[in-house]
């Protein structure tokens, strides 16, 4: 309702400041009338021309006349300008003599519109680079050489080959599949592309297991890479399960040449082993894994709107404001911020709202529109009268199922009223008519035959509530996915199930109750957890969104593990801009600062926590409505290559002290090694620390900056400089870096006598023992999480085998837990840089801001309920609820009995399921409700 | 900075990333213009068919 969706449209320029923004943009004409299409498909049936679909990657056809997918949003059609017979040459036109409602309109302009806003977010998102340069891999030329975009497409169930994998040549099952890493990534030799991609090794390995999954064993896939760079949250685990398990090759190689082989479609290629010995292997298909690049048109269009860039054409940001551009107001996420995955896509995407809500917290809710409230009409007690709207769903249902049969019998059922079929149930039209119905036939119960509730409940439940029914007098069947979908080849039998859910869903409906939500104010103060980066970014966005926020931070000071850091991968001091932030959340005065501080008790849920504060034996009691859990992380304490018997062994941490301290003796030194991967990627802590490999080039680079001539050596297994950090692996080389790759099995070996160190490692290129003599040898540490049970406990939020919070969902809900009202962010969820950390506790805070905002919420209606005169007082509800909805009254006449708290429950029905006296029930799913759908079948048996 | 601000936002771009943004600040309390350059909103994960680690369908 807030949000206005303007497709076909772009851009022009951005006039005025932050605050009050003019925004020109350009709308294309869609040549259909978005009012009154209804997403039939007459117009892309009738269409006589056929083109290439963009959405399959070009691997099947569309006509002009299209939607994208099915679940195009808005579905509405649109006629393709480039391609259309009638729009090129002025004849054809068949689709608007064919539209059933007249919605396409020829006569459509592009128009001009000037919207006034108070800020913009730019996410427009990358383009995947095209390989056709690419000469020596033949993409251009042989069918069998497609890109990772097309394969996915190739996987999909609603793909070119509904997800059977064949190849494009001769539509046969390849047994052989390549995949080569870094087309258009850290290349400046065939593209101007210097970054790394940061995601195409985990789709290509998502790819070969996938492929693999669906083909079986017999599958051969190869991944031809340079580094393998797995840094996010399960992925090392994800690789390593692909390598041991799943059986993908993994070939480190970057293959030069690419030769179709004479009478058959297949394609050998030759390529040099680390060993240095040229090979050549013959596969069936080669999938070119695309990095991403910006855009040359929205390259101009930055330049014209004044957001400066960076190097590999990003929009540049800096550090601690990970989301701002150069032009203040304007903020970024997505792609465009940097080559990223979904779940840092996602986090960016809700830092950026923060951002912008930081920005215009005082008029808040001066532009949105609030929900009519329509009085509920009492039906309790009255005689059902139940309305069944049965949806023809274009031809999708009515194309199978005989719906004025299914119309007819219906009619029949006792308590009908009404009953009658929609072209579309779901269009607006439809939707207005059943508002009216309810009203002229009185209604009291209605059932809607059609699609699936997971998508249209929701709509449908809300046309009760503008007709003054209480939504839960409702009932919806799926007689399309399950029905007329399925049973495509016997529509007579369609018909039959059709009256059967029709049946059982009417005599459900008639038993249903109008339910209570019951409202729950939302405490509007919020409380963080940890006073680190995290923590007080979190904090300072929540108090400049007006929010009165009470940080908690165990130790004495503010600031964390960035008090221990130098400086950030874009060159920052890290002490400067740390101090201004300390010295900005000290200042706010509605951020309320707990040091020497722990939760010693946590009561409550969502919107109303009560939490007790415990500093040196003294305990105070808060309330708040929501808590963002910004715990932290601290390096690995190692004994590895004789860390702490000798001064000279260091950590990285230790070098970024001597760094801090403009340590003289840097300088002096001749030699210096670092050693990656010091505790991460192994069996016992099987990830990857994500930001090491950076940390130490940067640290590198300072030595070699420091002197020359030092010779400085990095013993690493994969470099994973992701994004546009690859441009500092690039000049460490070029200032002479040296890096040699070891193996977990041949882990490098220090020996320290009196005068210098000595590190043996085995050379992978020379394949030789190498003996390195230097003054200094410095560790990479893992990152661990600090694991507080207690915590977990308290907010009822778990943590995953490495001791991290698990979100609520790895790619969607990155920043929240599956607990109501509770956030995380930070190094307590993975080890990240500092922009990512910033950029995680505002996105924590943008989606807090989401809950705190309602004011007040209300649980479901759908929540189970306990009779008190049936309960055994067992506790088995009580310990097997994962909600912790459950609990024993604790005074009053049903002392002791359980009781079910209606904001907890999710209404998932186990307490119902494994009571052993019956005494909950569930409400809108009672037993009588679903015994009586039962019996309803049996008579259809 | 201006004295007359206004609450709402434009947000360019309806991949995932602008969708997200849009669903924020919309249930945050301001109005929300998503600008998408195609016919529909969805942008590349569309496209794509599961995601790690949870193998869903991207759609």
């Amino acid at each position: 309702m807030n949000i206005e969706i303007i497709t076909l449209a772009e851009i022009q320029d951005i006039s005025g400041e932050a605050g009050n923004f003019s925004v020109d943009v350009l709308k294309h004409p869609r040549y259909i009338d978005e009012d009154k299409c209804i997403a039939c498909g007459v117009c892309a049936e009738k269409c006589p021309k056929k083109i290439t679909d963009t959405y399959n990657a070009g691997l099947s056809k569309r006509k002009a006349a299209y939607v994208e997918y099915p679940q195009a949003v808005p579905l509405k059609y649109v006629i393709d300008q480039d391609n259309c017979i009638y729009l090129q040459k002025g004849k054809c036109g068949v689709c608007k003599k064919k539209c059933p409602v007249d919605a396409v309109d020829f006569d459509q302009k592009p128009e001009n519109r000037t919207v006034n806003v108070g800020s913009v977010i730019l996410a427009p998102g990358f383009e995947p680079f095209s390989p056709e340069s690419f000469e020596n891999y033949q993409y251009a030329k042989h069918p069998n050489v497609i890109t990772s975009l097309e394969f996915e497409r190739l996987l999909s169930a609603s793909g070119p080959t509904q997800g059977h994998v064949t190849r494009p040549s001769d539509n046969e099952e390849p047994k052989k599949i390549a995949w080569f890493q870094c087309v258009g990534s850290r290349d400046m030799n065939r593209c101007d592309n210097a970054y790394c991609s940061s995601v195409c090794c985990m789709y290509a390995i998502k790819e070969a297991v996938i492929a693999k999954e669906h083909a079986g064993d017999d599958l051969d896939c190869a991944i031809f890479f340079m580094d393998m760079r797995t840094h996010g949250k399960d992925f090392e685990r994800f690789y390593d399960n692909a390598r041991e398990k799943s059986g993908v090759r993994f070939i480190r190689s970057r293959v030069h040449t690419v030769t179709p082989v004479p009478g058959s479609d297949d394609l050998e290629l030759r390529f040099v082993t680390e060993d240095g010995t040229l090979k050549t292997e013959v596969f069936d298909m080669i999938v070119l894994s695309v990095g991403m690049q910006t855009p040359k048109a929205l390259v101009d269009l930055s330049k014209k709107l004044g957001i400066s860039l960076s190097a590999g054409n990003f929009a540049d940001t800096e550090t601690f404001s990970p989301v701002a551009t150069s032009r203040p107001g304007i903020f970024v996420s997505g792609a465009f911020q940097g080559p990223k995955d979904i779940p840092q896509a996602v986090v960016d995407s809700s830092a950026a709202s923060a951002a912008a809500a930081e920005l215009l917290a005082d008029v808040r809710n001066t532009c949105t529109k609030e929900k009519e409230i329509v009085p509920e009409v009492n039906v309790l007690g009255d005689r059902p009268k139940i309305g069944v709207l049965i949806c023809q769903c274009g031809t999708n249902i009515a194309g199978v199922v005989d719906v004025p049969k299914v119309v007819d019998y219906a009619a029949t059922l006792p308590y009908v009223e009404l009953a009658t079929d929609k072209l579309f149930a779901c269009s607006q039209d439809a939707q207005d008519n059943m508002v009216e119905l309810i009203k002229e036939k009185g209604l009291n119960r209605i059932v809607i035959a059609a699609c699936t509730p997971k998508t249209h409940e929701p709509l449908f439940q809300d046309t009760l509530t503008a007709a003054g029914l209480n939504k839960y007098l409702f009932e919806m069947t799926n007689i399309r996915n399950q029905d007329s979908w399925v049973h495509k080849n016997n529509p007579e039998m369609a018909t039959e199930k059709a009256k059967d859910l029709v049946r059982m869903a009417v005599s459900k409906v008639a038993l249903q109750e109008p339910l209570k939500e019951v409202q729950l104010p939302v405490n509007q103060t919020a409380m963080v957890v940890g006073g680190g980066i995290a923590g007080m970014a979190a904090a300072k966005s929540l108090s400049e969104q007006g929010y009165e926020t009470h940080l908690v931070e165990k130790g004495n000071c503010l600031g964390g593990q960035a008090r221990q850091l130098f400086m950030t991968a874009k060159g920052e001091s890290i002490q400067k801009k740390l101090a201004e932030m300390i010295t900005a959340v000290e200042a706010d005065k509605r951020i309320h600062l707990h040091l020497d501080t722990e939760l010693s008790h946590v009561d409550g849920f969502v919107g109303n926590f009560e939490t007790t504060l415990s500093s040196n034996g003294n305990e105070t009691t808060l309330e708040h409505g929501v808590a963002v859990l910004a715990t932290g992380a601290s390096p690995h304490k190692t004994s590895e290559y004789g860390y702490g018997t000798d001064e000279r062994i260091i950590t990285s941490l230790d070098l970024d002290k001597k760094l801090m301290d403009d340590d003289p003796s840097l300088t002096t030194l001749n030699g210096a090694v670092f050693i990656q991967c010091v505790g991460s990627r192994e069996p016992e802590r099987m990830y990857c620390s994500r930001i090491c490999c950076t940390h130490s080039i940067e640290n590198a680079i300072q030595l070699k900056e420091k002197n020359p001539d030092m010779n400085v050596y990095i013993l690493y297994r994969d470099i994973r400089t992701y994004g546009e950090k690859e441009l500092l692996y690039k000049k460490a080389r070029q200032l002479g870096v040296i890096f040699i790759r070891y193996s977990l099995e041949n882990k490098p070996v220090v020996k320290a006598d009196k005068d210098q160190l000595t590190v043996h490692v085995m050379d992978h290129i020379l394949n030789m023992p190498l003996e390195l003599n230097v003054d200094m040898v410095t560790l990479a540490t893992a990152i661990i999480p600090n694991t507080d049970e207690k915590l977990s406990n308290f907010f009822k939020v778990a943590t995953n085998a490495d001791g991290f919070f698990i979100e609520k969902h790895a790619k969607l809900g990155p920043s929240e837990f599956s607990t109501d009202g509770v956030y995380l962010c930070g190094l307590a969820h993975y080890p990240k840089p500092i922009d990512e950390s910033i950029a995680q506790a505002k996105a924590a805070v943008a989606r807090a801001v989401t809950l705190l905002a309602k004011q007040t919420i209300f649980s479901s209606g759908t929540v189970a309920m306990v009779d008190p005169m049936l309960c055994a007082a067992c506790g088995v509800c009580v310990s097997i609820c994962p909600y912790s909805a459950p609990k024993f009254t604790e005074e009053g006449r049903f002392e002791g009995k359980a009781e079910v708290n209606p904001a907890l429950c999710k209404g998932c029905g186990l307490c119902v399921a494994s009571c052993r006296s019956g005494a909950i029930h569930l409400k809108g799913f009672d037993t009588d409700q679903i015994l009586t759908q039962i019996f309803e079948m049996d008579e259809a048996v | 900075m201006t004295q007359n601000k206004i609450g709402s936002v434009m947000v360019v771009g309806g991949g995932i990333a602008g969708m997200q943004s849009a669903l924020d600040l919309a249930d945050a309390g301001y109005y929300v213009y998503l600008v998408e350059k195609g016919p529909s909103i969805g942008g590349v994960m569309a496209q794509l068919d599961k995601t790690f680690p949870t193998n869903d369908c991207a759609m």
